[in-house]
């Protein structure tokens, strides 16, 4: 199955094996995107999310094939050139990364949360963000990070 | 596994005439987890995703259409005004990544007891529209349609297209119990609508039973002793043994067991509390003595 | 060193900015790489030509193994090789402590989830379907599943010795002379569920075959442990075995046992192929050990003052299907077992049992999370008996420097038990509600579930103390190796070290960075990817690697500053005044600068390798539980604010305070990161955490139904750091990884039990432990 879409704004082409595969499993094997993790194939984690066609969805439950012809952008795409995107350093800044697994998850969720609402309350961003699981924070310095973000991008 | 990928509505339903065996995946919050743990097993699998007609809605003559396809964060955003129940539903599924992907219509084919939109659905007096290449349209009321866990009453050419919704005529509220305060699956959920023009009550049991089921004596009883007080209009002071037994009745309707998320006695007990909450809220009720 | 091995490559790219040294909040250095998704996990590593591999699972917690018929696997289109126990090289079984856990197993299984069989396919998938045609014949045997039965003399052996891991019986004073003169007793029985590590990074790794053996990238917490083991099994001298440490998603102890270890490189051997091995999350819950649950009984007497007379007592830890650390689980357990107070009797029997549960083995505060839930409700318990305020009553028997454990041990280090309570006490609380008005959702039980709007909502506020010991206890050898190069770069001194810690998420890397940067006075620091070719480091466990690996890497900078100094004084002569490395030369304490130390090693690096051993040797137990078995000990105190729903037994945690003694704390921000992050895991064990089994089979090895907290279920923190400097330590600083993880769970059941009035005696609560139900 031959699957055509744009990724971080470059056009990609590449044949899946298997019709089940995810999308998540193609950034990670067949475009060597990383970025994004594999911690439960469920959608009960958030360590995939990415957008699809501006969408903050965990790439883990999408069909590859359904991403024929989208849009995707993932954490590797949210740097401009060699400097960190506001929200990315923020969560350096803040010591919101420990082992670092839930972090590009959390980074395009944050990424997501403050595109459409620039001044989150806490209880707001908690419940944005509820979906993304972190086991070595305890999530203190991840809400520290999400405000810092927030005033970073004014 | 072959995936097929209907442009439009006809198509798709051609499609599924074509392999009735084939398994249909749309926001992909159900079938994606299956095929990643290896449970699913249909060697078809026709893709909603790019048939657009499933993720409209429209509002004509006291009734929403929901397309099958609309994801819960539009529910939550677009229709709290019409479909309050189902909106305070959509709000507690799973996370911001899982309502922006998962439907209604998801939660329909996969029937499972748990769905936390079989609820307000049972609740509202939800018509699910099914279709089908060969035979059209076919009008199934959700009470009917849930046949077993993970069993629902399409025929294998048929798909989902759109829920019917009456307009809410009334407050409605929804409820829903799990061991974690977001991000969790039901351990049961409770909803209740008050239809405050034809003076009738609508309830939904989630998890608690084989199927999503509705609570009829408790709907009869609590109807008829609004009728009673006068107290349709709510804001009006009501007995609490009114309200326990409304609960009671609740309770006694689930046909729960135990498994991993909760005790079938957990379950009962906590659907009565639910139900007197969810009917005070709703009424904006206060309690007698 | 004579000889010097080509170095690894830095963890991250060695132009990361320079920062600050020890005491500073130096952001890491990986973050950068981790916020862009560049960082490379174990499963994030690929080869050229490489399989993957898939392991094939007893569906049984107890099963004779009559034939595995691979012939069908075998011939899938794709499949390259398929293994099984006839296929090990070497040694059959592997373990930590006791080598009792097959690789694969070959005739009988003995939990649910035991690996069988091995397959190398092309793609992940192929991999998978061939592994369901592996056919194995089973007979399935009655799986012996309550630890209480299975030490009972009838039992039927799980292994040739017998059902018990480890005994400890622990008795000092004269405990029934304290009974028949004790005021007040009380007694309880507590019960631990089984918790899971849950670390987000599943077990992965590539093994790459190599012309003398195997060279294996894991994520793991023990780089030469786990080569000893691979080694072993693979029938290859250590040598041939290289591993390197790969990029760990969270390990909390999960990953101190071997999981796809040996499995992908045999697999790699056999094809001569690159063979990676990624678990997913159901088999991650399979793929390593858990928590032990844990039964304890308690009976605690004490006068009417309020003193402790006596403790005694029986715990029982389900050690699950293989040896794994129990022993060393029973004795973290018998040294906190009354918990941070002072008992002059005490009487205790500890067992580590066999069972065909799952195996049970290291996790964050191992030993002490199940004691100190049971100690503290027992000091609840008695100073309601006492009519004494609880935190009153354990600041009246708190432990200081100077007392003496019911081991035998006295504490020579700090322990500020008393003061921790009091600084806990006086910290403000949380602000009630304000009656009546409307409360957002998020802030109340249940949360956006719409459960309740305030009824049935009660307040409640718990205390707690928890400790445990620090590093490697019971006599074994703690130590660490580090190798600290200096060379000069560009016209710069440029300092790399290397040792062979694993950085598991806690940030040794920055401290061992801010530790170089310290001793030697140069800017650029860089850690090299942790791997077998230096010594080991010992296991990122205990609490021990900023202190074990910290104190190796400022001894071998120790070792490069003197040799630095050496040198100026050969090049400029020898100078009258004491001298230094600062801003990156040697200077004398005038401030004369005699030599930069770019020129001192330009073209002739210095490159020390050296061993740390803390200055004191623990000692086993004896046969009464005696000994000085402990390094030294880390405490922390919680309070624990909770709302609890009582009509629905459902809980929101509003805040927990907490006060933590950390020696000094050589990163604050990364201090701050273990104390709430232990927390969220203590929160974790108190309220949902719990892997289901019944007759040996795990009913819910997903996060669907394994639930962690999410950041609405982690109300904010309150800290307090204080910083008393541990004698025995390097800077003075202590282990601070493992104590926020103890006593938040008990503070939390505290504030339960005052909220509802209900005895709470097992975690992780349930709602229906907090209603009260009509009978059904």
């Amino acid at each position: 199955m031959r699957l055509t879409c744009t990724v971080n704004g470059e056009r990609q082409e590449v044949d899946c094996a298997w019709g089940g595969e995810s999308l998540l499993y193609v950034l990670r094997e067949r475009f060597g995107l990383r970025g994004a993790k594999n911690a439960c194939e469920q959608g009960e984690c958030g360590s995939c999310s990415v957008y699809l066609d501006g969408t903050l969805v965990c790439a883990c439950l999408v069909l590859a094939a359904q991403a024929e012809g989208a849009e995707i952008r993932t954490v590797e795409g949210l740097a401009e050139d060699d400097r960190l995107h506001p929200v990315q350093e923020a969560f350096v800044q803040a010591g919101a990364v420990q082992c670092g697994f839930c972090t590009p998850g959390l980074i395009v969720t944050t990424h997501d949360l403050l595109e459409r609402s620039p001044h989150p309350s806490d209880a707001e961003i908690r419940e944005a963000l509820a979906g993304n699981l972190c086991r070595c924070t305890g999530y203190e310095k991840i809400i520290d990070a999400v405000k810092d973000a927030a005033a970073r991008l004014g | 596994m072959q995936v097929l990928s209907p442009a439009t509505w006809r198509e798709a339903l051609e499609a599924k005439a074509a392999h009735p065996d084939a398994g249909a995946i749309q926001g992909g919050t159900d079938v994606m987890v299956e095929l990643n743990f290896d449970r699913h097993h249909s060697a078809t699998l026709i893709d909603l995703g790019r048939v657009t007609e499933l993720c409209e809605w429209e509002r004509d003559n006291g009734r929403v259409r929901l397309g099958a396809g609309v994801p819960y964060a539009r529910i939550v955003a677009e229709l709290r005004e019409p479909l309050p129940g189902l909106a305070l539903a959509a709000r507690t599924v799973g996370s911001p990544q899982i309502r922006n992907r998962g439907s209604v219509g998801g939660n329909l084919g996969a029937a499972s007891p748990a769905g936390d939109a079989h609820p307000p659905l049972l609740a509202g007096g939800a018509v699910v529209e099914a279709q089908s290449a060969a035979r059209g349209v076919r009008l199934i009321d959700v009470a009917d349609f849930y046949l077993g866990p993970k069993r629902n009453a399409l025929e294998p050419d048929e798909l989902i297209a759109a829920v019917l919704m009456p307009v809410a005529r009334g407050p409605q509220q929804f409820s829903k119990i799990g061991t974690r305060n977001a991000m969790v699956i039901a351990a049961c959920s409770f909803a209740v609508a008050f239809d405050q023009t034809a003076r009738t009550v609508g309830t939904g049991i989630g998890s608690a039973g084989p199927t999503p089921l509705r609570a009829a004596e408790a709907e009869a009883f609590l109807a008829a002793a609004l009728d009673e007080r006068g107290a349709w209009e709510g804001g009006r002071r009501l007995d609490a043994g009114t309200l326990e037994r409304f609960g009671e009745l609740v309770s006694a309707a689930a046909r729960p067991i135990d498994d991993v998320r909760a005790t079938a006695a957990f379950r009962r007990h906590a659907l009565g509390v639910m139900a007197q909450r969810t009917a005070a809220w709703a009424l904006d009720l206060s309690l007698e003595g | 060193m004579s000889q010097t091995p080509t170095l690894p490559a830095p963890v991250y790219p060695r132009e990361a900015p320079a920062r600050d040294g020890v005491g500073a909040s130096v952001r890491r250095a990986d973050a950068r790489l981790k916020v862009s998704g560049g960082f490379d996990y174990s499963s994030d590593l690929s080869a050229d030509q490489a399989l993957w591999g898939s392991t094939v699972r007893s569906p049984h917690a107890h099963a004779r193994i009559r034939g595995i018929d691979i012939a069908q696997a075998l011939a899938h289109p794709g499949v390259r090789a398929v293994l099984t126990h006839a296929d090990v090289p070497g040694a059959k079984c592997y373990g930590l402590k006791v080598a009792d856990q097959p690789v694969l197993a070959s005739d009988v299984v003995r939990y649910h989830g035991e690996p069988v069989a091995l397959v190398a396919a092309d793609h992940p998938e192929t991999a998978r379907r061939a592994a369901a045609k592996v056919i194995v014949d089973y007979e399935p045997l009655p799986p012996l599943v309550d630890p209480e039965q299975a030490l009972g003399a009838d039992a039927p052996r799980l292994h040739p010795d017998g059902n018990v891991v480890k005994h400890v019986h622990l008795e000092r004073g004269d405990v029934a002379g304290a009974a028949a003169q004790a005021d007040v007793v009380v007694r309880g029985t507590y019960e631990v569920g089984m918790q899971d590590q849950a670390f987000l990074g599943p077990e992965s790794g590539l093994a790459i075959p190599t012309d003398t053996g195997v060279e294996l990238h894991v994520a793991t917490q023990w780089l030469h442990d786990d080569r000893r083991q691979l080694a072993a099994c693979l029938a290859l001298p250590e040598e041939a075995v290289h591993v390197v440490g790969a990029g760990v998603g969270g390990a909390f102890g999960g990953r101190e046992d071997l999981s796809m270890q040996v499995h992908a490189s045999m697999l790699a051997l056999h094809t001569r192929r690159p063979v990676r091995i990624v678990y997913g999350r159901e088999e991650s819950f399979f793929g390593h050990v858990h928590r032990h649950p844990a039964r304890l009984h308690y009976e605690h007497g004490a006068t009417a003052d309020g003193r402790l007379a006596y403790v005694r007592g029986r715990i029982l830890l389900d050690g699950g299907a293989y040896a794994s650390k129990s022993a060393a689980v029973c004795l973290v357990a018998s040294g906190t077992a009354v918990g941070p107070y002072v008992v002059p009797n005490v009487a205790f029997d500890l067992h580590a049992i066999y069972t065909n549960n799952p195996p049970c083995g290291a996790m964050r505060g191992f030993g002490a999370v199940q004691t100190c839930f049971a100690y503290e409700a027992q000091m609840d318990r008695l100073a309601e008996a006492l009519g004494i305020d609880p935190v009153e009553l354990r600041r009246r028997n708190a432990i200081e420097t100077g007392s003496q454990m019911p081991t035998g041990q006295r504490v020579d280090g700090p322990a500020p038990v008393a003061e921790l309570l009091e600084r806990l006490q006086a910290m403000p609380l949380p602000a009630e509600p304000a009656a009546g008005a409307p409360r957002d959702l998020r802030e109340l039980p249940g949360g956006v579930s719409n459960t309740t709007h305030g009824e049935g909502v009660r307040r409640g506020i718990g205390y707690a103390v928890g400790f445990k010991n620090v590093g490697m206890g019971g006599g074994v050898d703690d130590y660490s190796t580090a190798r600290v190069r200096v060379s000069e770069d560009r016209g710069e001194p440029l300092v790399e070290v290397h040792t062979a810690a694993c950085e598991v998420g806690q940030g040794g890397i920055t401290i061992h960075e801010q530790i170089a940067r310290d001793e030697l006075g140069i800017q650029r620091v860089v850690v090299l990817t942790p791997d077998t070719s230096v010594g080991s480091a010992g296991c990122t466990a205990g609490s021990r690697q900023t202190w074990i690996t910290g104190g190796a890497v400022k001894t071998a900078c120790e070792a490069v500053r003197a040799e630095l100094l050496r040198r100026a004084v050969e090049r400029c002569g020898a100078s009258d005044t004491a001298l230094a490395v600062k801003g990156g030369a040697v200077v004398a304490d005038t401030g004369a600068l005699l030599a930069p130390v770019a020129e001192l090693v330009a073209g002739d690096p210095i490159d020390e390798t050296r061993e740390y051993r803390p200055p004191r040797r623990t000692q086993p137990l004896d046969e009464n539980g005696q000994g000085d078995s402990f390094l030294t000990f880390g405490f922390a105190a919680h309070r624990a604010v909770v709302d609890v729903d009582v009509d629905l037994g459902l809980v929101r945690v509003v805040e927990i305070a907490t006060v933590q003694d950390v020696g000094r704390a050589i990163n604050p921000l990364a201090v701050e990161g273990q104390i709430e992050g232990g927390i969220a895991q203590g929160l974790g064990l108190a309220l949902m955490e719990e892997v289901q089994v019944r007759d040996g089979i795990v009913r819910n090895p997903s996060f669907t139904d394994y639930l962690i907290p999410t950041i609405l279920d982690m109300p904010p923190v309150r800290t307090e750091i204080l910083e008393y400097p541990q004698p025995l330590a390097p800077y003075g600083l202590n282990g601070v990884g493992e104590p926020p993880t103890i006593a938040s769970t008990a503070a939390i059941l505290s504030a339960l039990r005052a909220a509802t009035g209900r005895p709470l005696t097992r975690v992780p609560v349930r709602p229906d432990d907090i209603v009260e139900m009509q009978a059904a």
